[in-house]
């Protein structure tokens, strides 16, 4: 189903959008152990997730969100609202919008930057809830840097396309989705790539 | 599509005029090239010839004074490329003057053409607008040369609706020598546009915005006025088109144009009342909201409007799924990342352009359906607000 004009017909896809599960309601009392929020009103997308926690298992038990977002990041986050209850913290910290476009069937790819909103927001709630409980240090943000914004792309994800093979900035878009949108991050993106193939590769492919 | 599916956005395109219809089918039998001589040629050059005549007279033009081209995008592109011709036929006739100016809530068709001539070393100006999209007439003066080779400022806007004083800028303009271009795709049809009296050198129509087919357009051209084809080869459109020409799209125009001189009064009216009804329902149902445009210099059936908190492209899904079609300012319903560049060009600021949502209303609608769409409204505004992150709720 890639078909861009009938995405929301989908079945899964219509069905969270009509019945978006676990949004956070007026009258609701969610008392959450953390709570995150992404995205910028000016682009035209929000995003804020709330996550109660397991402390024994470290898992999440119950979760909620809000979005001022278009129908496909209503539909992603809905989806993703329920792929993470019962999940282990550090398994959730890992989902990618890959993991939850494979669970929402399918979306067509002008969509897909959409979806990264819920991720983006679902990290952030952890963040949070190891910031109140001291646990800071599981802060990520250090170790893998996000050099596509629009697509949610990090550096380590540009390391795994070169060792999956990308060799130029077109395969590595191929790959990732990486500078889809505005484009902006070509430059950084090509001058990683660059060093992740002399790093594994010892420079005999160099991008031209 | 559900079983009910109320169609309120004319502006984007309309469906065909059950008598164009007609037209289009009886059409189907005339084959023959206008250019041949003999008799199949010769019907076809005739009924040509004839639509000709029924749209420049439903603009006071002279049926010279009118081309037949592909879209009204086609249009566009002609007239503002035609300043970029380095023939020295083409410099003589313009006396050296290169720049442009336009507008900051043109048609894409403009705004692309515009920047890919300021590329190539033309210098373009863009009119900014006040808050209900009126260009700053001011500044038009202020940026008026005698280098300044053309102004193009469209009739009627396509998203807000909002109407220029097109008679007044052309005035202006022909004041220090230069041209004066309108789009006016939005316009006529929908309210009376006579060339001679608004006195503009060049004026773009189009068929399906009026219930007319897609692919079909018109150019007026003032006799006189220096012009350079953009499409080049037979001599078709008297030099001034090459190709051979769409025939059944050219009496099919001509017809929704006769069809449009026949009932354009009275729809005007009654999208009129529609539009404040429409207005007075949003109002008293829905709190939050603004209206973009001009509050009476407007199309008779277009009414934008923002819902603060709820963003467009949600809401026009919602709407899809209760059988309502609309469009949206919103960047997500775009393809980019921008909100509408018109919305924005009148500094309501980012987000209201995102929840913008333009209803443009037309001949088969009915007051019924204007009913059904603000209780719609009010269902989806709620529905998206209870889901929003910024929406400000009286309860938290």
């Amino acid at each position: 189903m890639s078909d861009q004009f009938n995405w929301l017909y989908t079945d899964i896809v219509k069905d969270h959008f009509t019945n978006p599960r676990n949004v956070l309601r007026d009258e609701e009392n969610f008392p959450a152990d953390g709570n995150g929020i992404t995205g910028n009103i000016k682009c035209g997308d929000q995003m804020q997730f709330l996550i109660q926690v397991d402390k024994v298992n470290n898992t999440i038990k119950d979760c909620r969100w809000r979005t001022y977002g278009c129908a496909s990041a209503i539909a992603s986050t809905s989806v993703l609202s329920e792929m993470v209850k019962g999940m282990k913290l550090d398994d959730a910290y890992r989902l990618t919008p890959k993991d939850i476009i494979k669970n929402l069937g399918s979306l067509p790819e002008h969509k897909i930057h959409c979806s990264v909103l819920g991720d983006k927001a679902l990290r952030a709630a952890i963040d949070d809830y190891y910031r109140r409980n001291g646990m800071a240090d599981k802060i990520k943000h250090e170790e893998a840097r996000v050099i596509c914004q629009c697509m949610n792309v990090t550096d380590h994800e540009i390391e795994e396309a070169v060792l999956d093979g990308a060799r130029t900035y077109i395969e590595l878009q191929e790959r990732t989705k990486l500078g889809t949108v505005c484009g902006q991050c070509e430059e950084e993106a090509t001058e990683l790539l660059n060093k992740y193939i002399e790093e594994h590769f010892g420079g005999n492919l160099k991008l031209l | 599509m559900p079983d009910r599916f109320i169609y309120l956005d004319h502006n984007a395109t309309t469906p065909l005029h059950p008598e164009v219809k007609n037209t289009i089918t009886e059409m189907m039998e005339i084959y023959g090239n206008p250019s041949s001589l003999h008799s199949a040629g010769r019907i076809a050059r005739q009924k040509i010839e004839q639509s000709r005549e029924t749209v420049a007279g439903f603009i006071g033009a002279a049926p010279d004074e009118i081309i037949f081209v592909g879209s009204g995008s086609e249009a566009n592109n002609t007239v503002l490329n035609s300043l970029s011709c380095s023939s020295q036929v083409c410099r003589l006739e313009r006396k050296s003057r290169d720049s442009i100016i336009t507008t900051a809530i043109e048609h894409p068709c403009i705004m692309e053409t515009s920047k890919c001539l300021r590329e190539r070393g033309f210098p373009v100006n863009h009119l900014p607008v006040d808050v209900n999209g009126k260009v700053k007439i001011d500044k038009l003066r202020e940026l008026l040369t005698y280098q300044t080779a053309l102004v193009s400022v469209m009739y009627a806007n396509n998203e807000i609706g909002t109407i220029q004083d097109i008679k007044t800028i052309a005035e202006i303009t022909h004041s220090r020598g230069a041209f004066f271009h309108t789009d006016a795709v939005q316009a006529v049809g929908k309210i009376p546009v006579d060339v001679k009296d608004l006195n503009v050198d060049f004026l773009t129509l189009s068929a399906h915005k009026i219930y007319g087919p897609k692919g079909i357009g018109a150019l007026y051209i003032r006799r006189g006025t220096p012009f350079c084809p953009m499409i080049r080869g037979g001599h078709q459109e008297r030099g001034r088109r090459a190709g051979t020409e769409n025939t059944i799209g050219i009496v099919a125009f001509a017809k929704a144009i006769e069809m449009r001189q026949q009932e354009m009064h009275d729809e005007a009216e009654r999208l009129n009342r529609f539009r404040k009804i429409l207005i007075d329902g949003i109002k008293n149902n829905i709190p939050d909201v603004q209206f973009n445009g001009h509050p009476t210099d407007v199309l008779p059936g277009t009414l934008n409007v923002s819902f603060v908190g709820a963003e467009g492209e949600s809401i026009l899904l919602y709407l899809d799924l209760e059988g309502i079609g609309v469009s949206t300012g919103s960047a997500c319903a775009s393809g980019s990342l921008d909100p509408s560049h018109v919305i924005l060009a009148t500094g309501i600021g980012a987000e209201l352009a995102h929840g913008s949502i333009r209803i443009s209303m037309g001949r088969e609608n009915t007051l019924d359906d204007i009913q059904y769409t603000i209780s719609a409204l009010k269902r989806v505004i709620q529905r998206v607000r209870d889901m929003s992150t910024t929406y400000q709720r009286k309860t938290a």
